[in-house]
């Protein structure tokens, strides 16, 4: 739906040259949500700016459904845009406009009669839950539902792809949540392909069927949401991860550990608890799990347990080896 | 002193209403004219829907000439102007026309600080829309803008109400000129009074007529 190929975008600026983007290539399939993480100034915001033309690539083709939007005139990007929608962290909703006339401007802006608008917008309104709220200012609002009315106006026009910068960064979790919720079934509903930019690795492991990494304007890791949770390899990435997945020992729980410490990964369909308790049957270690969670990524889970082992020495290395044959992944913290 | 007053009335009641149609004339000008070349000036800019680094630059010069002008110099100045456009040099409407040279470029200044209020994010949202260059000055910048542009004309309506003192010393009517013939040059007390009241008094009433708008259409 959304093809990147090898799109740099530089900056001029006091200092010189800056490269925002560089040489970023993205293959972004129909009807999926897409995330893109990374650092502020990692040129994700550039990047998502490219695809909509907001920000002109310095090199590089931006293909949408097909459509090379830099071949565009001025005039075919205004109607090329409207099939994409765009929602910012600020919202930027109209101040001196009340929620109905905000949404009503995107089909104005598309050429809609006015004759066609009010029912439009009526029921993108139902569609985000602020029907009641059609004659309110912005100012009469709350921060989840300014992002929904600009969910709304975002939508106006049926667009195929919808761009979302930082959309739940300046809410709080729960509206963040409602806000997820809402794109999903955006989503589901009408196919629409979701693109998000974001810091948070938790708006990912909630909706993204795939994301990528950014670090210094480069993508340095791509792939499914669940594979690059349950394997990632950049450190930028595992440093991601552990924002979600974090599992920190007290130090003094650390120091008094007699046995080997473990952490072990399991993947969806290998039932965890099932492969501990028989290696516990088998060898003669006895073991204890410290720490321990299932994160649901998308819908598959993804359970991490830290777990004590001890034992001869040389049934600990057995167990170990059993376990490394069956869990989707071990990794000795320390021996005993 | 209250008969000199009664007698002054007539002359009053000219020289004001001379004044009003002078800052009538001119604010509608500045309207007409100051509020496009605003608007141009602040969409050329860097970073804009229609940035034009040469518009932007010749607009700013002409703007930035006029009103280096002194208002009693370019009075002056543009005496032939003048005289071409209204076939008089004496008389409020050929005072009108100084004037509204000089409002022109002081409201399009005034235009352009209000646009820069507006957060680009929402100028951006509405390009990320599809919407057209007109359409976004029209519903978006226009109605954002609205309480700046209220106040600013305002504050130029008042400035003009000044200015229009000037235009009375080369024969332009007004308050102004009663005040500095009666009661400057021939030291008419009363007189001079008079006409300083109902100044402060009119700089009071548009002063506050312009906030109550400007309140009334902010939605922020």
């Amino acid at each position: 739906m959304i093809t990147i190929e090898n799109v740099s975008k530089m900056f001029k600026t006091k200092a010189g040259l800056v490269t925002g983007v560089d040489e970023v290539s993205l293959d972004i399939r129909k009807g999926e949500i897409y995330g893109i993480v990374g650092y502020s100034g990692a040129g994700k915001s550039t990047l998502l700016r490219c695809m909509n033309i907001l920000e002109r690539p310095t090199t590089g083709k931006v293909w949408i459904d097909n459509v090379d939007l830099l071949s565009l005139s001025s005039k075919e990007l205004r109607e090329a845009r409207q099939s994409i929608g765009m929602i910012f962290q600020g919202f930027y909703l109209v101040s001196s406009k009340t929620v109905f006339e905000n949404v009503a401007f995107a089909l104005k802006a598309a050429g809609v009669p006015k004759s066609k608008r009010k029912n439009r917008v009526l029921e993108l309104l139902e569609l985000v839950g602020l029907r009641e709220k059609a004659n309110d200012y912005p100012a009469q609002l709350s921060g989840g539902q300014k992002q929904r009315v600009s969910i709304a106006r975002a939508l106006a026009n049926n667009p195929k792809v919808l761009l979302c910068d930082e959309a739940t960064s300046a809410l709080d979790p729960g509206t963040t949540k409602s806000i997820l919720k809402l794109l999903k079934k955006i989503n589901q509903q009408f196919g629409i392909t979701i693109v998000i930019i974001t810091h948070e690795m938790e708006v990912v492991k909630e909706i993204c069927n795939r994301c990528a990494v950014m670090q210094e304007g480069r993508v340095i890791e791509e792939g499914s949401t669940y594979e690059i949770f349950a394997n990632p390899t950049e450190p930028l990435t595992k440093a991601f991860i552990q924002t979600v997945l974090s599992f920190e020992l007290p130090a003094k729980l650390l120091e008094n550990c007699t046995g080997t410490l473990m952490r072990l990964q399991f993947r969806g369909d290998i039932a965890g608890e099932a492969v501990v308790s028989d290696m516990l049957q088998t060898f003669s270690v006895s073991g204890n799990i410290l720490h321990g969670k299932v994160e649901y990524i998308g819908e598959t889970p993804l359970g991490i347990f830290i777990m004590e082992m001890t034992g001869e020495r040389s049934e600990v290395d057995k167990a170990v080896a059993y376990l490394k044959e069956r869990v989707n992944q071990l990794e000795v913290i320390q021996h005993a | 002193m209250l008969d000199r007053i009664i007698e002054l009335l007539p002359e009053l009641n000219t020289a004001f209403l001379e004044t009003m149609l002078m800052v009538g004339i001119s604010l509608l000008v500045a309207v007409l004219i100051g509020l496009p070349m605003g608007i141009l000036l602040y969409v050329t800019d860097k970073g804009l829907f229609l940035e034009n680094k040469f518009v932007k630059l010749v607009v700013g010069i002409i703007v930035n000439l006029i009103r280096s002008i002194p208002f009693i110099i370019l009075l002056v100045f543009l005496i032939p102007f003048t005289k071409l456009l209204t076939n008089t040099t004496i008389g409020p409407l050929a005072a009108s026309v100084s004037l509204s040279v000089a409002a022109i470029p002081f409201y399009a200044r005034i235009v352009e600080s209000a646009a820069r209020e507006i957060d680009k994010g929402v100028i951006e949202a509405a390009v990320a829309v599809g919407a057209s260059p007109w359409m976004i000055i029209k519903d978006i910048i226009f109605p954002e803008a609205k309480p700046g542009l209220i106040s600013g004309l305002t504050i130029t309506a008042i400035s003009l109400i000044g200015y229009s003192a000037m235009a009375g010393t080369v024969g332009g009517g007004g308050i102004g000129d009663l005040a500095i013939r009666y009661g400057y040059y021939r030291y008419d007390d009363t007189v001079m009074f008079t006409t300083v009241i109902v100044l402060i008094v009119l700089v009071q009433f548009v002063q506050y007529l312009g906030d109550f708008i400007a309140k009334a259409v902010n939605k922020r």
